[in-house]
């Protein structure tokens, strides 16, 4: 009985540390600028107000939308091209498509340095450079990877008896694809879904040096300037700071289990 | 005579299928190689030129100095700075989170009521951006003026009486065996965010032990502790070390975290080499420079990664 007592209280400690940062976000966010004060910043506030987020918003909105038009069609995207590849890669191995894979998957570790500088002028060159479509091709990219990984190791488990024989009943590759895999990849695309969703939502490196023009920026980068703008309405950089997190907040609370798959698939075990 | 006529069959049809197969996937290889190898290379030979201003880049005047780049970092105060910074935090971090996580992984495991909360919130940190978490965690931190005006951690230490515990955070300039103290509340930040990931891994893990063998060894006397150490522990290593080179590679090439949290700080006591780079190519426009730094970054999570993958696929064929 005390040993569970004892494992509660540990697990209210860590839970206390981990829930810190978000008590300051909340209480900080919800105070009228009056309360903001330093000296006030681990209270609660003592009267409720939303003014920081309607001021959040109304300059950050833009720019949750251009993560949104950032976000989804690079998820999408990234999830259809892995599923494919990730067929091909478990199913229909050849020769050498392990080390090609292996040289593929590299490049999911890579500091994006490294490739930073070429990548730009190459943007530049195509006519992509400051736009969100240019970030939205280096996110599809550059997802590849990881996508491709999920995939193969969730189809790997799939029999391969299933696909022999459909192909013994004349359906090609495609066809398989889409009549006997396609069908059962919903839990690998939820998985690389919310995976490439959070990753890209919270992607800060990339949107800073590809997009220049803030009402093109999406919200990470909106958020470091308006924290780098010396405002000290403390409110509105948390009710910010708030706003920008809350898309992969709820899709975490709402997903979680999909999104911890997604984690652990990271670490390439398959 | 029907045999080999078969055979050869059969392996027209593999060849055939093995070339539909390359197909599908070239159009990923073309991307990848371009915009991973083909840029890397791109970048070193950045990192071997003279191309430090914008004026000689328009120009083109593009011209070899050999490892001059790299030679000129090596003597650079700054960049050596950035080097302990990351030798310290790398090990710090490294250690936190593996010590955070197996503690939570071993505390949730034991599956009383509730836990799946606590699981749930150790993990959220995970599903934030670093940008976010920075931007929180610079309030926190922030020394205020001491001892008159303390804000933050510090002014929560003056409200419980323990202004003992006050010191300059991450604007402190103190260092010990060349590590920058100021990293303290940066590795803190960075072990919040990520000790969830490697808690999961374990608890994964854990879970993965089968019962039997804890309940054999229970018949026969053994305490928890010995269960622990005798059994899960050594069961827990391979995932001890996909962590640590998974934590290792991402703290070498961190970067979000300290520009939303501290910048490169007072005497560059929190600058990292991707700051630095950041630095050089985007805000002096030394691309020559900054391409040597991505590229000592590059050559850092190589030697972490390629034997990493190498075993996995090895590991992979076995099976």
């Amino acid at each position: 009985m005390i040993k569970k007592i004892l494992i509660y209280v540990l697990l209210t400690v860590f839970a206390l540390f981990f829930l810190m940062p978000i008590y300051v976000l909340l209480a900080t966010s919800l105070k009228p600028l009056k309360e903001v004060g330093l000296e006030q910043m681990w209270f609660p506030p003592k009267e409720l107000s939303f003014d920081g987020f309607a001021k959040a918003f109304s300059r950050l909105a833009p720019n949750l939308r251009n993560s949104f038009l950032l976000v989804i069609p690079a998820t999408l995207l990234s999830a259809i091209v892995g599923s494919i590849n990730g067929y091909v890669l478990s199913k229909l191995k050849f020769r050498g498509s392990d080390l090609l894979f292996a040289l593929v998957l590299f490049g999911m570790f890579i500091p994006y340095q490294s490739v930073l500088f070429p990548l730009i002028r190459f943007l530049q060159d195509i006519g992509l450079y400051g736009s969100i479509w240019g970030l939205v091709l280096v996110h599809v990219v550059y997802g590849l990877p990881i996508t491709t990984l999920i995939f193969r190791n969730y189809y790997s488990e799939v029999p391969t008896e299933l696909i022999e024989a459909a192909g013994i009943d004349g359906a090609g590759i495609f066809k398989t694809y889409l009549k006997v895999l396609f069908p059962i990849s919903l839990p690998g695309f939820v998985v690389v879904v919310i995976w490439q969703f959070t990753n890209i939502w919270n992607e800060f490196l990339f949107a800073v040096t590809v997009t220049s023009d803030p009402t093109k920026q999406p919200i990470t980068v909106a958020l470091v300037n308006l924290a780098g703008s010396q405002v000290v309405e403390w409110n509105v950089q948390m009710a910010g700071a708030l706003l920008a997190a809350l898309p992969t907040l709820i899709v975490y609370i709402l997903l979680g289990k999909y999104f911890l798959k997604g984690l652990l698939a990271g670490s390439v075990k398959g | 005579m029907r045999a080999p006529l078969l055979g050869v069959f059969h392996i027209k049809r593999k060849t055939k299928r093995g070339i539909i197969s390359f197909f599908i996937l070239s159009p990923t290889f073309a991307a990848i190689g371009v915009f991973v190898y083909f840029f890397i290379g791109w970048t070193s030979r950045t990192s071997l030129s003279n191309w430090n201003s914008f004026a000689r880049l328009l120009k083109g005047e593009f011209e070899f100095v050999g490892l001059r780049n790299y030679f000129r970092l090596f003597e650079d105060p700054r960049f050596q700075t950035d080097l302990w910074n990351t030798l310290y935090f790398t090990l710090f971090f490294i250690l936190g989170c593996l010590l955070l996580g197996i503690v939570l992984a071993v505390l949730i495991d034991r599956n009383l009521k509730g836990s799946g909360v606590f699981r749930n919130i150790y993990l959220f940190p995970m599903a934030l951006s670093f940008v976010v978490t920075g931007a929180v965690w610079r309030w926190i931190f922030a020394p205020g003026i001491l001892p008159s005006n303390p804000q933050g951690m510090n002014l929560l230490f003056n409200l419980v009486g323990l202004d003992l515990f006050q010191w300059r955070w991450f604007t402190s300039t103190k260092s010990i065996l060349n590590f920058n103290i100021a990293l303290i509340p940066v590795i803190i930040a960075a072990v919040w965010q990520m000790s969830g990931y490697t808690m999961a891994m374990y608890l994964a893990g854990l879970r993965g032990i089968s019962q039997d063998l804890v309940e054999a060894a229970e018949v026969d006397g053994a305490t928890g502790w010995q269960i622990f150490w005798k059994i899960k522990f050594p069961i827990l290593r391979p995932i001890t070390l996909s962590a640590m080179i998974i934590l290792g590679h991402i703290s070498l090439k961190i970067f979000d975290l300290v520009y939303a949290m501290t910048g490169s700080g007072p005497n560059n006591v929190t600058d990292v080499p991707a700051i630095y780079m950041f630095e050089t190519t985007f805000r002096a426009n030394k691309y020559a420079t900054g391409s040597a730094i991505a590229i000592i970054m590059l050559l850092m999570v190589a030697v972490v990664i390629i034997p990493y993958l190498t075993s996995a696929f090895r590991k992979e064929k076995r099976i």
